[in-house]
């Protein structure tokens, strides 16, 4: 991974970081294996470059852009809470920009409502797309409501702890929306697609009395197989320490987007 | 191969000995920070993954004996006793290291994620098993002793099922294990068929004394 300059942003949290060990170790990507040191172990083979994203659909200039064009976005250094929907937790130092800086490139068109993205498939350098046991239907997919995409602590995130993104945290360019679990950051993302209709998502294709579309952080809300009130913080408390804390509503940025749900059902709308 | 009385006896000793192994390898490397990522939950699983490994082994014997003639029922109390103590940490490290002693969650954990009820069953139901695993009791019930460890095969389909419950999708690894549980419960309705068949009449033993 090379290095990579990212100013400060304001958005960044004080909490203690996770070490970069664990953030590059622990990794759930299921199209290198269903381990969580799978991503790690497998993702040798993997070229993220070139890389071109496409960004399409209901957009007045449609275009690709090559991930130099995507490094030349001022990046910021994003110290976001990461929550996993397994109920554990870490602190990660992203680089990115906001998508919304992307989706201006482009102009979206009035008609737009969602933003939907999709996964590299490359079965021959990711492991989990080939052989006999498919985890998933490929291309992973993902999507936002547009003025979520829009929202500035949503971004494009191109290297962590100061370097490019290794391979198994979603290299060369992958989402991050911090407020939502983490199966919603899509990774090695391909292709960015406008539309007016709310884009298929893949958990919620495998399992949708699990994973909704909005994916928001909600103690409130368990998930069927666990409870989502409290969260492990990876690598603090050792074996013997309690690090379970309390899972806090929008992942602690409820002051910052719980308006954009505002007479939402979030129970409903999970 | 005879062995003599003594290297018998040295020899499920010995078991038990090697069985614990695993548990306290994983304890270990724990205690010193040397588990990655979230070590309790590494911790949990490993017990987890060894407590159905052991209940596979105590299923094993009367299909191997049926199928090879390889006698192991002297082990068979330790395999099975080393399946529940296995459980028991399993449950042990959930309460203690993983939820820390948070009854309420504890409490709500069992009653409303089906995968934890499971696996509590599984548990409750190892317990009458390990109280009754000794001499006495097998003399002191005698026949019903059989029909009361029969719970091992629901057991064993309980635990596999608590497994492949817990993750996000069944992958290659959880469905060997349903496989192999599988394959060892679908022997015994099949038992009868297949001896019945074997040429010379074969001495039954359903209780072994070790």
């Amino acid at each position: 991974a090379a290095a990579l300059k990212a100013s400060e942003s304001p958005f960044s949290t004080d909490e203690k970081l996770t070490s970069e060990d664990d953030v590059t170790a622990y990794n759930n990507f299921y199209e290198f294996g269903l381990g969580k040191g799978d991503p790690k172990a497998k993702s040798g083979k993997f070229k993220p470059t070139p890389w071109t994203v496409k960004v399409d659909g209901m957009v007045s200039k449609p275009r690709e852009f090559g991930l130099e064009e995507l490094l030349a976005f001022p990046l910021e250094e994003r110290i976001y809470r990461m929550r996993c929907v397994e109920a554990w937790s870490m602190v990660i130092p992203w680089a990115g920009f906001p998508l919304a800086a992307l989706l201006d490139k482009v102009e979206p068109l009035g008609s737009a409502k969602y933003v939907a993205f999709e996964t590299v498939v490359r079965p021959d350098e990711m492991p989990g797309q080939g052989g006999f046991f498919q985890s998933l239907a490929w291309p992973y997919v993902e999507g936002l409501r547009l003025d979520e995409a829009r929202h500035p602590l949503t971004i494009l995130a191109l290297g962590l702890y100061g370097k490019t993104l290794p391979n198994q945290n979603g290299a060369p360019v992958r989402l991050v929306v911090p407020w939502k679990y983490g199966f919603k950051g899509i990774k090695s993302i391909v292709r960015i697609t406008l539309t007016d209709k709310q884009p298929p998502t893949t958990w919620n294709i495998a399992a949708p009395n699990e994973y909704g579309f909005y994916a928001n952080v909600n103690p409130a809300v368990d998930h069927p197989r666990w409870s989502q009130a409290s969260e492990t913080r990876i690598g603090e408390g050792g074996f013997f320490g309690a690090n379970r804390r309390p899972t806090l509503p929008f992942n602690g940025y409820e002051e910052e987007v719980a308006k954009l749900y505002a007479g939402l059902d979030l129970k409903a709308n999970f | 191969m005879p062995l003599s009385p003594r290297l018998r006896k040295a020899s499920v000793w010995a078991l038990y000995a090697i069985g614990l192994v695993p548990a306290a390898w994983g304890f270990w490397l724990g205690a010193t920070g040397r588990l990655p990522g979230n070590p309790v939950k590494e911790f949990e699983h490993l017990l987890g993954l060894w407590a159905l490994r052991f209940l596979i082994a105590t299923l094993a014997i009367t299909p191997l004996r049926d199928i090879f003639g390889l006698n192991g029922l002297r082990y068979r109390r330790a395999l099975g006793l080393l399946a529940f103590w296995y459980v028991l940490m399993h449950f042990t490290t959930y309460m203690v290291l993983d939820q820390f002693l948070n009854f309420a969650a504890i409490v709500e954990d069992i009653a409303k994620r089906p995968f934890i009820t499971i696996g509590m069953a599984g548990l409750a139901m190892l317990v009458p098993l390990a109280l009754t695993s000794n001499s006495w009791s097998i003399r002191r019930l005698g026949a019903r002793w059989g029909k009361l460890h029969r719970l091992a095969y629901i057991i064993a389909a309980a635990g596999v099922l608590h497994y492949a419950l817990s993750v996000k999708v069944v992958g290659p690894e959880q469905w060997v294990y349903i496989a192999i549980i599988a394959l060892l419960l679908a022997w015994r309705p099949l038992r009868p068929y297949f001896n019945r068949r074997k040429r010379a009449p074969r001495h039954r033993v359903t209780i072994e004394r070790a």
